[in-house]
């Protein structure tokens, strides 16, 4: 590591490479505090040819890499290796061209998501991903963990937002991945490909034009049972909102601690749904929704921006206002189809009680991607196994009913050993193969996504023989 | 250091957009979130290095991240207690001692401070020079302002009017010294809206800029005294016209271990509480209104200064960009990190330009005289007042 350092050092400003042992620590670890690791070494890259140099050198030297962002990820996907370099893009957040005719900004990677958005919010433009980090997160991590939030119901995902990257291949080239490329779409692998196929270094992201009008509902229930039919009823009517967000009274409890969002007393579940688009039809649509929103004890209409806000408050500010009413927690993510809901709520109360573990509810429920928030206090002794244990019990739900370990938190260290649970062995396989034609050497980001790092070429412990996609010559191991 | 309150600290980062320091160098160790993790290192065993000492220098103690915080993290309690253990543990090089030492031997005491104002002007000249033997020294020299004169005021302000409170008042140190026609403003609004003004004249320094280095006895001595002053007095409401003060004051309680006699109110707090009474003469200005750190993150006070000057007629407010963002002068810091204080309010005054205001608002004597100078360095100069002078400007139907 030392003579790496050195050579780290020859590429870098003194300031660009950070040794001392108790700054390292600062690093250790992610937004998923459950696991540790202080890395070897940490750069502070401010361009992309530097990046390019220090992925070389790592690979002059053997040694592996992990890009990190802002460090606001809930699965591990920056946790860095003892034994690696962590590549820190924070001091790379210049926002490098903003084209309104074509609809697109040019931004580095450490730009945060909401900061693209205020920059073409006067012209009446948005960036339309929103995870609940908005405000810290950076859209190079939005890319890796192709990022959701509230209004991808409606909108779609990172992938559907970003239209070129330059990246930094793990050998250490500068390439660009364009949309536009004709043959097969790279870009779209690389887009979620939690910092195993290289590091974005410039994006290029889609702008959108903001809607007409905005229609933003609160309808508090009684149950999360009602909460639920009227999501179903909503989805069945025909009517796309922007976004359904529920909140269970555990969740509401915590965010009107941190926030004092002030939603209705009482409620054990609160149903945010946000209608968008022409006006005309966010009217006809908000007529619609009244009807079917019938059942709820108080329904608020938001009569501006500021009240509108007001009601996101609450919502965005849930997973870290958790922590006013549980000294530790896990926060899940998983996805099952929309018809599932009521029987997996249910059936994660049942599996809460049995373990005496409380679990708070925070999801976005048009499109059945739950965050159930595990709560346990970590002076407890066992408290954390136990929290684990419902954790995963609740993974094992959206799997079983035909769902995944997650809808948009990414597989990143945490989830990588439930990989055998929702893919076959040749599944599993397959991925490798991608991976490796990216990254031969295993040097970007390993240990994650997968749950036993192998290194290219090396036959499947299980399967003996060469893999199918080899032997019928579809595929070439490396 | 009460482990808990590290603990509060969830990792999520919420933070990061709004620390200044993060804001410039973008570097964990210097975001609230690194330096809570450096605390947490040093209570479980990492002795304090002089880098780790570095980094909680470094904080401005602007509390813009208490205020961005889901979890309710009291980082403001965990610096001042960090900064304690740091003056306890850390050893400091020579020179740094010793400017330490003229800081701290000459801030809080308003009767040494006076005894600087002849030489200011000699001071802002010489900064240059100063500045290339110790850049601390140098910085101090050139934020010196030009010095109003001295306005002598009564041990008691009579309400115009119907009287509707008597409050006590607070002069300050730098206000009191460098600003004396800010604190002259403030009795003539207060007296105006219906206020018996009461003001001490043995009061001292309330402890402030101590209590946000670490230097924990010095406070404790100068609250004490503050405290005894007011107490005597005999008034239930201190109204103070400097946001550090103010903040500090609030938190009596928690530094000196019981309540003081007494509520302490920013200005505009207070007015807008009492509601206003006194005719508000137009005033046709665009001003750029800047959220002092103290006064808007430490506490809370944001709306009420917007109100009050929305009130005045023909006066237009603007709001300026990234306004939670602090401006660099923070205490005590523009004068031990003159850099890093240079880079931010360089920004701030960029985002004060963008706003085309004539004059710049605020609620702080630190914050005032910061933005000029960076305004002045980036030859953007603009006029600055406190908001006791609008409003008494107002109220009177004089110019400003």
């Amino acid at each position: 590591m030392e003579t790496l350092t050195a050579a780290l050092l020859s590429v870098l400003p003194r300031d660009s490479v950070i040794t001392d042992p108790v700054r390292l620590r600062t690093y250790e670890c992610d937004g998923l505090t459950y696991h540790r690791a202080t890395p070897g070494v940490v750069v502070l890259p401010a361009t992309a040819e530097q990046v390019a140099r220090v992925v070389r050198l790592c690979n002059d030297f053997g040694v592996p890499f992990v890009a990190r962002g802002a460090g606001t990820g809930l699965s591990g996907g920056a946790l860095p290796r003892e034994d690696g370099v962590l590549i820190v893009t924070s001091k790379m957040r210049a926002i490098l061209e903003i084209d309104l005719p074509n609809r697109r900004a040019v931004v580095e990677p450490g730009v945060t998501n909401l900061a693209i958005t205020e920059a073409v919010r006067e012209q009446g433009y948005y960036y339309a991903p929103d995870p609940s980090s908005q405000q810290v997160c950076s859209i190079g991590g939005n890319v890796a963990e192709n990022s959701g939030g509230a209004h991808c119901l409606k909108y779609g995902f990172t992938v559907n937002h970003v239209e070129a990257c330059e990246i930094v291949t793990p050998d250490g080239d500068l390439v660009t991945l364009d949309r536009m490329d004709p043959g097969y779409d790279l870009l779209g692998a690389f887009i979620g490909s939690e910092g195993t196929l290289g590091i974005a270094t410039k994006i290029t992201v889609r702008l959108s034009r903001a809607p007409e009008a905005v229609t933003t509902v609160l309808a508090a229930y009684e149950s999360i049972e009602q909460g639920g039919q009227a999501v179903s009823e909503i989805i069945g009517a025909g009517i796309v909102p922007a976004a359904i967000e529920m909140m269970d009274a555990l969740a509401i409890e915590a965010a009107e601690a941190a926030v004092a969002c002030s939603y209705p007393e009482g409620a054990g579940a609160v149903l945010i749904v946000e209608l968008d688009g022409p006006a005309a039809e966010v009217e006809r649509q908000f007529a619609r929704l009244r009807e079917i929103c019938a059942g709820a004890f108080e329904l608020r209409v938001a009569a501006d921006a500021a009240e509108r806000a007001a009601i996101w408050k609450g919502r965005k500010s849930a997973f870290a206002a958790v922590g006013r009413i549980s000294p530790a927690y896990i926060v899940q993510d998983g996805v099952v189809p929309r018809t599932a809901l009521p029987g997996v709520l249910a059936a994660i109360d049942r599996i809460s009680a049995e373990h005496g573990i409380r679990v708070a509810n925070v999801f976005h429920a048009g499109d059945g991607n739950l965050h159930p928030l595990v709560l346990f206090d970590d002076a407890e002794p066992g408290a954390g196994e136990r929290a684990e244990v419902v954790s995963g019990a609740i993974l094992d739900l959206c799997i079983e009913h035909g769902g995944s370990i997650t809808g948009e938190h990414g597989v990143g260290v945490d989830k990588a050993r439930y990989m055998p649970r929702m893919f076959s062995e040749t599944d599993l396989d397959t991925m490798q193969l991608v991976r490796c034609a990216f990254d031969p050497e295993g040097l970007a980001n390993p240990g994650k996504v997968f749950p036993t790092p192998r290194l290219c070429g090396e036959v499947p412990g299980v399967r003996k023989g060469v893999h199918p996609l080899v032997e019928s010559g579809k595929a070439e191991q490396f | 250091m009460d482990p808990k309150l590290i603990n509060d600290c969830v990792h999520c980062g919420f933070c990061l957009p709004t620390c200044p320091t993060y804001v410039l160098w973008g570097e964990e160790m210097d975001s609230p979130r690194g330096r809570i993790h450096l605390m947490k290192q040093h209570v479980e065993g990492t002795p304090v290095t002089p880098e780790m000492a570095g980094h909680f220098d470094a904080c401005l103690g602007c509390m813009a991240c208490v205020t961005a915080c889901p979890s309710g993290v009291r980082y403001d309690r965990l610096i001042e207690l960090t900064r304690v253990e740091v003056e306890r543990r850390h050893e400091r090089d020579p020179q740094e001692r010793a400017v330490r030492g003229i800081v701290f031997s000459l801030f809080p005491y308003p009767r040494r401070l006076r005894l600087t104002r002849p030489v200011t002007p000699l001071a802002r000249r010489m900064a240059g020079y100063v500045g290339r033997a110790n850049p601390s020294l140098g910085a101090m020299a050139a934020l010196t302002p030009r010095v109003e004169r001295r306005e002598r005021l009564p041990r008691v302000v009579r309400a115009r009017g119907e009287r509707r409170a008597v409050v006590g008042m607070l002069l300050g140190c730098v206000q009191r010294e460098f600003f004396p026609q800010v604190n002259a403003a403030t009795a003539r609004v207060l007296s105006m809206e219906g206020c018996d003004v009461v003001i001490p004249p043995r009061q001292g320094c309330c402890g402030a800029l101590s209590v946000h280095a670490g230097r924990e006895e010095q406070a404790r001595r100068l609250a004490r005294r503050t405290v005894r002053v007011f107490e005597r007095a005999g008034v239930n409401t201190v109204v103070v016209n400097s946001a550090g003060c103010g903040s500090s004051m609030k938190e009596y309680g928690e530094l000196l271990g019981e309540e003081p006699g007494f509520e302490v109110r920013d200005l505009s707090e207070f007015l807008a509480e009492l509601g206003p009474v006194a005719e508000r003469h137009p005033l046709p200005l665009t001003v750029a209104y800047h959220d002092a750190c103290h006064l808007a993150h430490a506490q809370g006070v944001r709306s009420q200064p917007r109100e009050l000057l929305a009130g005045i007629p023909g006066l237009e407010v603007r709001e300026i960009p990234e306004s939670a963002i602090c401006c660099g002068s923070a205490g005590t810091y523009n004068i031990f990190r003159p850099e890093a204080a240079r880079d931010l309010g360089d920004r701030k005054a960029k985002a004060v330009g963008s706003t085309g205001a004539e004059l710049l608002v605020s609620a702080n004597p630190g914050c005032t005289m910061q933005i000029a100078a960076a305004m002045r360095r980036a030859g953007d100069d603009i006029r600055v007042a406190h908001m006791a002078e609008v409003l008494d400007a107002s109220l009177r139907g004089v110019g400003l």
